[in-house]
């Protein structure tokens, strides 16, 4: 093999494609790493719009309970169930996960690092065809007899485990059988965005060349590999349990229901940062472009993230707080937790010093990667107080977690991909998108967003707790002015889901009708921008080297406030 | 700050609430720092014709610094919190102070069981008064509840106490409380346990100690002679003659 | 349509082949799925000092002997790895299928042992043990079906000598398949 590689590196050159290829093997079949990534993310927007849709129906009927939701029906407490299980799932494992590290995973890494694919082509088409065969499972749950699965993204057993509690005898194993396909496509995508980033960097690009995006998506993917694993183990038992009627989560057999949260929870809280990270990436790129400035301290962003990545295995359990365990590990899991905070928040310093004596371009791309500063950090803050054992007896599965969730999640997956569409759209189709339309989008999105979520952490506070369709039955809980903070919220939803109608229409009219964009519209170093826009196959024209970091901008000496990876000098 | 959400009729309640104060003043300061910093840095340094950016590392000594300081700070104010949750968890949920009196709480899909151990003041006795989805205390009483599940994980939960606890399936797991106030409250069952989670809603009566014993005794349960006593002495404050089976 | 491998399939930073990198990949997260399921099966086997009797009605001799087995076929693919190595290919080719071989022996032994436990009442659902059981050893059983498949295909490719390579790679995952037989023999079959 040694030989191999050294002709390998003396005869890289670029294979230009021989003719057109058919439609199928171009857009349906195709091993290219752009296409797979244009795939998971359509795919991913796709099954945003049905989450969102999902999200809707339930705070329409939170808002209304009873009465008929437009586009939907009467919500029974069936399909509520069904509702809020899916949408939860669905907006984590089909929008976050595809959309953050598999769909800019596969366009990023090879083109960040300079190279023309990633290093298994056939396995990257694979894992996303394992993906797409688990969003048809998915799917196909809805529509089996009894209904989707309702017991929670969480999938509590013995709920999750035995219909006869859950009701959806069908609808539960194909869910977890969905999930656990998920998994196996990310498996088998992380592999490939691991070995693509150790082995197939551009010549001269060194550890600290290589952008916080990639690092973070790399990472991400490990901690994903290092996490899943018993949780798969843990589903391979549960479907036994729901199909074949073994005990493992049975107490009436000896089995324990509480193994499950141990595993899902092993898994679930690093899965927060395998989202998180990416998103984070992304931020530190746009924000360095916009800001012209170079990235406060990189090594140092590097090493809190590799402190968070390996503290976040040691997290699990403030999860389960007061779900039995004994109370005296409790102690164990604030700890950890609470000190999770310090890189989390150290990471956050630093993208804040970034901007200081910057120059700074308030395009729609760094508006909304501002915003997401902004508005993680509430998520970051109010997470202290669920972390802490004291305070979380009282808010435990309250909708205080609900909204302190998703102030995290939030601008991980959404305002993170919006960040990265503005950024990027120009280098994935070769054409800018509309400025204006992308402020009103912003405005609407963000502004809609708080006044969702921040009526949810008053009503948390008040003891209003998660997965209710109707809380008429909790007199505490059914006073109007209870009430009128559901309605505000739910009319928020609404408003911001009509705001994404502007960024629909921006995204397919610049598709066509936009500014071309040019190589490199936003003058930035990182070796994206020095392949054509878009990319053609095999996406540079001539492999490029590198001779310096990502984020060398407004050098003092040089005429030009940017200076890109590849330029010798 | 939670009480002007909701009523604290737990002994306590007040603690959580405080710790809950303690928490927004320390994040409170770092957040509103946080944000006016990332602010006025993006008005302050908004793009001027013919001004360059800084060039900055990040990397030297002096620059690191500005992160540095406020990341020790950080660790000093999470010190504080984390001593703060060990001891509020501890008081509420590691400690088990000696009960007046011991009930039995069970969830099923979807009502809540309550089993009050009677005139006699012992659980598993055929005068015990068993309720659905109606909890009948006294208050200024210290009570024990042992909460058992009779099908998936249910939580059993009185915001005005502060108090939440799953309840497992196979399992009897042990807490206290000990109210303060009488009134009537929700309880609720805060662990997804199915499409009845919805409906499975009680509510609790705090009640004086003889409207209480007034209850027990419509419950068709004699309030012999000897409990009266016994009650009496608990009333005075000598808990140790309790009987908590 | 033909498939043109990347420039980046071929290019080493690390010095690393991209192919043995990828393989390493695959067994920690292998590691992680097997190890989560032993680390359950362990939890369980302490609070329930019962399963030691159940534990006895598996068949340590037929344990053993898969044991003997799978050790012998690692080291046949390792002497394939080497056959390869020197371009010897009809040896490596032979060596090959002598796992494969192996492979096959343990799948038949194993398959004896559970018609017999079978027709002796300990099915899947006999108890918890049983179905932690039959799920380790099922699941490490798939791992060994999957390993002949694909050193199947990687002997046709040895044959013309094409990939030689992937010998080593399949081989550091056989390796990984026999590794987990070593944990899961004690904690099944001896440990009563």
């Amino acid at each position: 093999m040694a030989e191999a590689v050294t002709t390998a590196e003396t005869t890289e050159e670029v294979h230009t494609h021989h003719g057109e290829p058919d439609f199928w093997s171009k857009y349906i079949f195709s091993t290219d790493h752009k296409m797979i990534a244009m795939q998971y993310m359509f795919t991913g927007m796709i099954m945003a719009l049905i989450g969102g849709y999902m999200a809707y129906v339930f705070r329409m009927q939170l808002a209304y309970p009873g009465e008929s939701v437009p586009g939907f029906g009467t919500v029974t407490p069936l399909a509520y169930n069904s509702l809020i299980t899916n949408h939860g799932a669905i907006m984590i494992f089909w929008v976050a996960m595809p959309i953050l590290i598999a769909a800019l995973g596969n366009f990023l890494i090879p083109l960040m690092i300079g190279c023309d694919d990633m290093a298994f082509p056939r396995v990257n088409r694979l894992s996303y065809q394992i993906f797409l065969l688990s969003v048809v499972v998915l799917l196909a749950s809805f529509f089996v007899p009894g209904g989707g699965f309702g017991g929670a993204w969480t999938a509590y057993p013995p709920l999750s485990a035995q219909s006869q509690y859950n009701l959806t005898p069908f609808g539960a194993p194909l869910w977890l059988l969905a999930v656990a396909l998920e998994f196996v496509a990310f498996l088998l995508g992380g592999i490939n965005f691991i070995t693509t980033t150790m082995n197939a960097r551009a010549k001269g690009m060194k550890m600290y060349d290589i952008p916080i995006v990639v690092w973070m998506i790399v990472i991400a993917s490990i901690l994903f590999m290092a996490s899943v694993g018993p949780l798969i183990a843990g589903a391979v038992m549960l479907l036994f349990d729901q199909v074949l009627g073994t005990t493992f989560y049975n107490p009436d057999a000896g089995g324990d229901p509480v193994l499950w949260q141990h595993l899902f929870w092993f898994f679930g809280h690093p899965e927060v940062y395998v989202v998180l990270l990416p998103a984070m990436g992304v931020v530190a790129e746009v924000i360095t472009v916009f800001a012209r400035k170079k990235l406060f301290a990189y090594k140092t962003i590097l090493y809190t993230t590799f402190a968070t990545g390996i503290l976040s295995f040691f997290v699990w359990a403030h999860h389960q707080f007061i779900a039995g365990i004994d109370p005296r590990m409790a102690h164990v899991f604030t700890v950890t937790t609470v000190l999770i905070s310090i890189p989390i928040a150290e990471m956050l310093f630093c993208y804040i010093a970034t901007l200081y004596g910057g120059s700074i371009r308030l395009t729609t791309a760094m508006l909304f990667a501002l915003a997401f500063l902004a508005e993680f950090l509430i998520g970051g803050v109010t997470g202290i107080y669920l972390g802490s054992s004291g305070t979380d007896i009282y808010f435990h599965d309250t909708y205080f977690v609900l909204a302190h969730f998703h102030y995290t999640f939030f601008p991980i997956a959404i305002i993170g991909f919006f960040t990265a569409i503005y950024y990027w759209f120009p280098k994935m189709f070769g054409r800018m998108m509309n400025e204006t339309l992308g402020k009103i989008h912003f405005w609407g999105t963000i502004i809609c967003f708080n006044g969702v979520f921040l009526p949810l952490f008053v009503l948390g506070i008040g003891g209003q707790h998660r997965r209710i369709y109707n809380f008429k039955n909790f007199p505490d809980l059914a006073t109007p002015d209870m009430h009128n903070l559901r309605i505000f919220a739910t009319w928020s939803a609404v408003v911001m889901l009509l705001f994404q109608i502007p960024f629909l229409i921006n995204f397919v009219m610049s598709l066509f009708r936009g500014k071309k964009a040019g190589m490199n519209p936003w003058k930035a170093n990182t070796l994206e921008w020095t392949a054509p826009s878009p990319p053609p196959h095999g996406n540079f024209k001539e492999m490029p080297v590198v001779y310096r970091g990502p984020y060398e901008y407004s050098v003092p000496g040089r005429e030009e406030d940017y200076w890109p990876q590849n330029v010798p000098n | 700050m939670i009480e002007s959400l909701i009523d604290n009729v737990s002994t306590y309640g007040g603690h959580i609430d405080g710790l809950f104060t303690l928490i927004t003043i320390i994040v409170g300061f770092w957040f509103i720092l946080a944000e006016a910093v990332l602010f006025y840095f993006i008005i302050r340094y908004r793009r001027k014709e013919g001004v360059k950016a800084q060039y900055v590392s990040g990397e030297k000594k002096k620059e690191h610094n500005w992160i540095a300081y406020p990341h020790y700070l950080i660790i000093l104010c999470d010190i504080v919190i984390i001593v703060g949750a060990v001891m509020v968890w501890y008081k509420v949920k590691q400690d088990l102070p000696p009960a007046d009196e011991t009930i039995r709480v069970t969830g099923r899909q979807w009502s809540w069981v309550f089993t009050h151990p009677g005139p006699d003041g012992v659980l598993d006795t055929p005068d015990d008064i068993e309720t659905v989805d109606r909890l009948h205390v006294k208050v200024d009483t210290l009570y024990h509840f042992q909460l058992e599940s009779k099908d998936v994980v249910h939580s059993f939960s009185i915001p005005v106490f502060r108090l939440k606890q799953d309840a497992i399936p196979g399992r009897v797991i042990t807490g206290w409380f000990e109210p303060t106030k009488t009134g009537e409250y929700d309880v609720q069952c805060a662990e997804i346990c199915g499409i009845g989670h919805g409906i499975m809603a009680a509510r609790i009566s705090i009640e004086t100690a003889e409207t209480h014993h007034a209850w027990i005794e419509e419950q068709g349960g004699i309030l012999d002679n000897e409990r009266i006593a016994r009650a009496e002495e608990i009333d005075q404050g000598k808990p140790e003659d309790n009987n908590n089976g | 349509m033909s498939f043109q491998a990347p420039i980046a399939t071929s290019r080493s930073a690390t010095g690393i082949p991209t192919g043995r990198l990828a393989v390493w990949w695959v067994v920690v997260s292998e590691i992680v799925i097997f190890g989560g399921l032993i680390a359950c099966y362990i939890m369980f086997r302490l609070r329930h000092p019962e399963w030691g009797e159940y534990a006895s009605h598996t068949s340590t001799p037929a344990g053993a002997l898969n044991t003997f087995v799978l050790l012998t076929s690692s080291l046949a693919i390792v002497l394939a790895h080497q056959a390869a190595e020197a371009r010897d290919l009809t040896k490596a080719f032979r060596y090959i299928w002598c796992t494969i071989g192996g492979g096959g022996v343990f799948l038949l032994v194993k398959s004896y042992e559970w018609t017999t436990e079978i027709s002796h009442g300990y099915t899947l659902f006999a108890n918890n043990f049983w179905s932690f059981y039959y799920t380790a050893t099922g699941l490490h059983g798939l791992h060994v079906i999957a390993g002949m498949v694909i050193m199947g295909i990687i002997s046709i490719g040895v044959r013309k000598g094409e990939h030689l390579p992937r010998v080593e790679y399949i081989g550091i995952y056989w390796h990984f398949v026999d590794i987990v037989w070593l944990f899961l023999f004690p904690l099944f079959y001896i440990a009563k």
